[in-house]
Parts: structure tokens; sequence; C-alpha cells
């Protein structure tokens, strides 16, 4: 009697713990949920409906006057023959360039960063660290200040060019793109009728392979200034992560420097790698603040971004109802571009039979995408 | 004699796997100096431009358009610093850059520590799916809700107020996160027994585990700290009137000439100089902590 009569005293009071855990739970979320709720969830649903009207951002989006109009502003997007359709596709083209070049060079220098700061006798790792990671602290704001400077009228960056024989350009008033430029070396100035003649999203074939204009060169030296002391974090952490035993076996097996780099090292930072890659990919999609503060598009419309024509479309010219599609678009492409990043990674990189080898050391890291991609190999590893 | 070199061969062959510290020969001592040499260099092209930033900021208008290389200001002059500070709206922004930032960094680390424990914790029916909601949050681009952003504020009508610029800045899905993995590090035996002990479930997060957390914490008000400092697209969606305007929008504005007429670099400089400075002194003074975030247990 007493021994089931205390159990069940015991039970309650653990239910009752329980129920307090439980409403605790939940009112120690509700803040984040309500404000990420608001302003996150919410205002999705909102500009998704003024993406499909002909809001002109008077009154409320929601108010009578207001009329559902279906899929006109994407359509004046993608083939309406008009000024939206081509400052759309001059923007794509400008932000595709950019995100072709920035992301594997940001990549590339961050590891080179990483690789050479981690060396176990180097002298001063602290100082260089420090030195390679300020600019990620400050503001796009103050460093795109800073490029202005540098690159634009006062030709601080041309003075040192000069040095080395080179006339460099008038950086953020040149709208001319640098493959043609390139090409204009060998006397090539216009493209062949092929790539002249045909169009897409009102640019034609032989613009969309302009390259990025010398104005939006300067900014993507700036992304790869500013982005490579973060992921070079990532990579070091990522590298101290590695177990040496591995370096040593082939070192023992007589591999130099480089092959132990290419054939022990990277494959073991796949994980790395593919989390530099992604953020890298979802961050150079929305370059905005630059533009804001820089060039606002200038010269030639050769700086506009999907972004910036989506703040621009709306703010300004009010017309919301683009500016949310064209947000919405910049949305897709984000997501599509990086599952089809994980998707050529994953088939591409190193066959899983010779990564299975090298995984048993590659996991260890602190970020969560970097642990869901070490746990995916994990699996397949198991298969 | 065999009984003297015996047991140093067992120490022999433990020494083996590790490191050998005998001393570098010739090739490696190269390799070691171009390597150095190779940093040296790159370290300058990281840190010039900022020492550039600063030396022109002291300039005048005409040495900074002829010289702008130069580190050293030949007429050393406060000029632009004087006009920024006495004469223009900057102190303003510069007002309003901290008030942001105080606020939501306070309100950030309250609330994600709030929401973090509760995920590693507190079992509540719906937590699976408060973590997959907020993972799912986490992966929308910010610039999508440019426009987003601005409509919810607007129709709540907090458009061009202090609340409109702090409250949707308050909630910081990552920073759940990282206190929910420090919280779940600290082992469970800490609040038993002050739940035995009749604390509730506040109390036990309030005084018990939070003065644990302080290494998280740290690390949530730097990123709090640099993140509502520097941020810019929030604050032009929520803001229009001269008197909320924050450093970012107003450097930025100044750097379109808005303020200046001509090129007045010194000015633009010196305002790019000041904005970068409380950033800096968190990054210096933390720095150890920052860039060993991410580290594994390696020692320097």
């Amino acid at each position: 009697m007493t021994v089931t009569s205390g159990s069940k005293a015991t039970s309650s009071r653990r239910a009752a713990i329980a129920g307090r855990e439980g409403v605790a739970g939940w009112l120690f979320t509700l803040p984040i949920i309500v404000i990420l709720g608001l302003f996150l969830v919410v205002p999705v649903g909102m500009a998704l409906w003024v993406s499909f009207s002909d809001w002109s951002g008077r009154g409320s989006p929601f108010s009578g006057d207001v009329s559902f109009i279906g899929f006109n502003n994407y359509q004046d997007l993608l083939g309406g023959g008009g000024l939206a359709e081509r400052d759309f596709g001059i923007s794509l083209r400008n932000n595709a360039w950019y995100v072709l070049l920035v992301v594997p060079l940001q990549t590339a220098v961050s590891l080179f960063l990483a690789v050479m700061v981690n060396r176990a006798i180097l002298r001063g790792r602290g100082f260089f660290r420090t030195a390679f990671y300020f600019p990620s602290v400050t503001s796009s704001v103050a460093i795109t200040v800073l490029w202005l400077f540098l690159f634009g009228a006062t030709r601080a960056v041309n003075k040192l060019l000069s040095y080395l024989g080179v006339n460099g350009p008038n950086w953020f008033a040149d709208p001319s793109g640098i493959v043609h430029n390139f090409l204009a070396l060998f006397g090539v100035t216009s493209g062949p009728a092929v790539l002249t003649d045909n169009m897409a999203l009102g640019v034609s074939y032989w613009d969309w392979l302009s390259g990025p204009s010398v104005a939006m060169t300067a900014f993507i030296l700036m992304a790869i200034f500013t982005t490579s002391g973060t992921f070079m974090l990532l990579f070091i952490a990522a590298l101290q992560n590695l177990s040496g035993e591995t370096q040593e076996a082939a070192m023992m097996d007589g591999a130099n420097g480089w092959q132990r780099f290419w054939r022990v090292t990277l494959p073991q930072l796949r994980p790395v790698l593919f989390t530099v890659l992604t953020l890298g990919l979802i961050g150079t999609w929305q370059v905005f603040d630059q533009i804001y503060t820089g060039t606002q598009g200038g010269p030639g419309k050769t700086t506009v971004t999907p972004a910036y024509l989506s703040y621009t479309s709306a703010f300004s010219n009010q017309e919301w109802g683009k500016g949310s599609a064209i947000a919405f678009m910049l949305f897709v492409i984000i997501v599509v571009l990086t599952l089809v990043q994980r998707w050529v990674l994953r088939e591409r990189g190193v066959s899983r039979r010779r990564m299975r080898a090298y995984l048993p050391a590659a996991s260890a890291t602190n970020s969560s995408a970097l642990a869901v991609a070490a746990v995916a190999e994990k699996k397949d590893e198991v298969r | 004699m065999s009984a003297a070199v015996a047991p140093s061969i067992p120490a022999v062959a433990q020494k083996a796997p590790r490191r050998r510290r005998s001393g570098p020969g010739r090739k490696e001592l190269i390799a070691r100096s171009v390597v150095f040499a190779i940093l040296i260099v790159i370290a300058v092209v990281y840190i010039f431009p900022f020492l550039i930033n600063v030396a022109t900021s002291f300039k005048t208008d005409a040495e900074a358009a002829a010289s702008p290389l130069s580190l050293v200001p030949q007429t050393f002059t406060t000029a632009a610093y004087e006009r920024l500070f006495l004469s223009s709206d900057f102190p303003v922004w510069f007002k309003n850059s901290v008030v942001v930032t105080l606020f939501v960094t306070a309100g950030r680390v309250f609330f994600d520590s709030l929401a973090g424990y509760a995920l590693a914790r507190l079992r509540f029916r719906g937590r699976n799916l408060v973590f997959l909601g907020l993972i799912a949050v986490m992966s929308v681009p910010g610039v999508v809700l440019l426009i987003p952003k601005f409509l919810v504020i607007n129709q709540l009508g907090m458009y061009d107020s202090y609340s409109g610029m702090i409250i949707p800045l308050l909630a910081d899905a990552a920073g759940v996160f990282i206190m929910k993995s420090f919280f779940e590090s600290i082992p469970p035996s800490v609040e038993e027994q002050a739940k035995i002990d009749g604390a509730g479930v506040f109390r036990t997060f309030w005084s018990i585990v939070l003065p644990m957390a302080r290494p998280a914490l740290i690390t949530i008000i730097i990123l709090s700290f640099q993140g509502s400092w520097n941020e810019l697209t929030h604050f032009i969606v929520s803001t229009q009137s001269p008197a909320l305007t924050t450093l970012t929008k107003g450097v930025a504005s100044l750097a379109s000439g808005q303020l200046s007429q001509g090129s007045q670099y010194p000015l633009k400089l010196a305002a790019a100089a000041v904005m970068t400075i409380p950033v800096a002194i968190v990054f210096f003074i933390f720095q150890k902590r920052i860039l060993n975030a991410s580290d594994g247990a390696v020692k320097e």
C-alpha cells in the first residue's frame, strides 16, 4: 500500500515537473518564435502575395483596390520584352560573373592562407590570423568607402600598378567587360552574329559573355579581401582536427608536399570545402551593401545585382510586385544552385571508394552544416 | 652497462611517432623563410588599406588626392573629424548606432539563451517542431526579406521608429544554436540538485546554468555587437527620417556625396574609421576568443 502510494506520489510529482517544464519550454521559446514568425515567416507570405499583385505602395497591400494579377510580374521580368526584362537579365549577368569569380577565388585564397598559417613551425601565427581576419569584422559600408578611395578618382591602386608598369583603368567608371577587353587585345571587338543576334532575357549572348565590368571587378577583389579571413578560420579549424597519422603515413610512403596536400589533406577537407562553397554561393548572390554604398548600379548598369534591382524596383520606382518577384526568383536561384553544387560535389568529388579510406578522420567540426555533411557521408559509408 | 641502456630503448620507441625535434635541414629552412616572406607580403596587402584609411583621414583634401598612398600626412589636420563631429549629423548617427546595438545585443543574449536552454534541456511537446522551424528560418537568404520586412513593419505601425529598428533584430536563430550546443555540454547533474531543492525552471536557468555559460554568452555578445553595428539593409527598409539614421546608413549616404561637395575623401575616410573603431576594439580585446572560437584542442 505504502509502496504504491509512494510511487504514485513520485510519478505525479514527476508529471508536475514535466508539466512545469512543458510550460516553461514554450514560454522560453516564445519570444524567439514570435519575433522570427512576425519578421521572417509572415513577411515572406506577405511578399509572396505582393509579387502576385499590382500594389503600388500606397495604403495596405491587402486593401480592396489591390488586385491579384497572377504571374504578370514574373512574366514581365522573364519575357516581357521591355526594360524590366532587360534590367533583370543584366542584373543576372552581372551577379553570375561575380559569383563565378568570387566563389572559387575566395575559397582558394582562404584555403591557401589557412594551410600557410596552420604550419606548426610558423612564427607569429597569431599576428597573421589577426591580419587576415580583421577585414571580415569591419562593416561592408566602411570597406566600400575605402575601396572607392583606393580604386576611385585618386587612383591609389593605379599608382601601385604603375610601379609594375601596368596602366590601370578608371575602375569605378569603366563599364567595359573584362572578357570583352581581353578579346579586344586580339582585335576581336564584336561577336559573331550567332552571339549578337540571339537574346536571352533581353540581353544578347555576346553581352552575357562580356565578363564582369571593370567596376564589378573592383567589387570582386573587395569580396575576396573581406571574406577570405572568415573562411580561413573554418579551414584552420578543420585542419587542426585532422589526425597527423594519415599525413605521417603518406610521408612514410614517400609522398611529397604537393602530393600530400592534393591526395591526403584536400580529400579530408571535403566537408568544410562544401560548407565554404555553399556559404560563398549564398552570400555572393545577395550582393547589396556594396552596390548601395558604392556605385548604385553604375556605370552603365554593370553593377546592378538582382538584390539591388529588387530594392530599387520597390522603394524607388514603387513597383512593389516586380521587386518582390525578383526577390523570390533570387531565392529560387540560391536554393537551386546550392542543391546543384551539392550534387556536383557528391558525384564528382572524390570517388566514394577512395573517400572511404580517408573518412575516419574527417568528421569533427562545429558548424551545424558541417556536422550534417559529415553525417551524410557516414551514412553513405555504412551503405 | 646493458642495464643502463635497456630503459632508453622504450623511451626512443615512444618518441618515434611524434614529430622529430632534430634541427631543421637547410632545405627546410629555405622553405620556411619563403613561406614567411609570402605571408608577410599578403599581410601587408591586408593591413595597408586600413593604414591608408587612418592616414588619409588626417590629410587635407588636396593632399589626399595628390598622394593617396603616403602613410604620413604632410600637413597633419583634424579638420575632417572636427567637421564630422561639430557640424554634421554624424553624432546623431553614432548615437543611433549605439542605442540600437546596445538593445539588440542585450535582447539577443537574453532571448537566445532562453530559447537555447529550452531546446537543450526542457522536454516539452513540440520541441522538435520548434527546432525544425528555426533551421528552416535560418536558411532563408536575408536579401529576400528586404521588401517583406518593410511590409510587416509598416503594417504594424513600427516604420520609422526605434522599435521597428530594434525588435526585428532581437531574435537570431544562429545564436540560439550556439547557446543550445553549449547548454548541452553542461552536465545535467548541476541542475538536478536545484530542481530537487524546489527551484523553479526559470530560477534554475537564471542563477545556476546561465552564469556557467559565460564563454558562450561572450560569443553571442561579440556576434550580436558586430552584426547590429554593421547592419545596413534592415535600417534602410525600416527607417526614413534623418533623426533615426544609423552610422552605416549615414556613411553610405556620405559615400554617395550627400554631405560633401566634391570628393572630400578625408571626411569620408574619417567617418569610415570612426565607424570601424568600436568593432576593432571589441575584436582586439576578444581576438583570442574570436580567432579560436572554431579551434580544436591544439594549443599555440
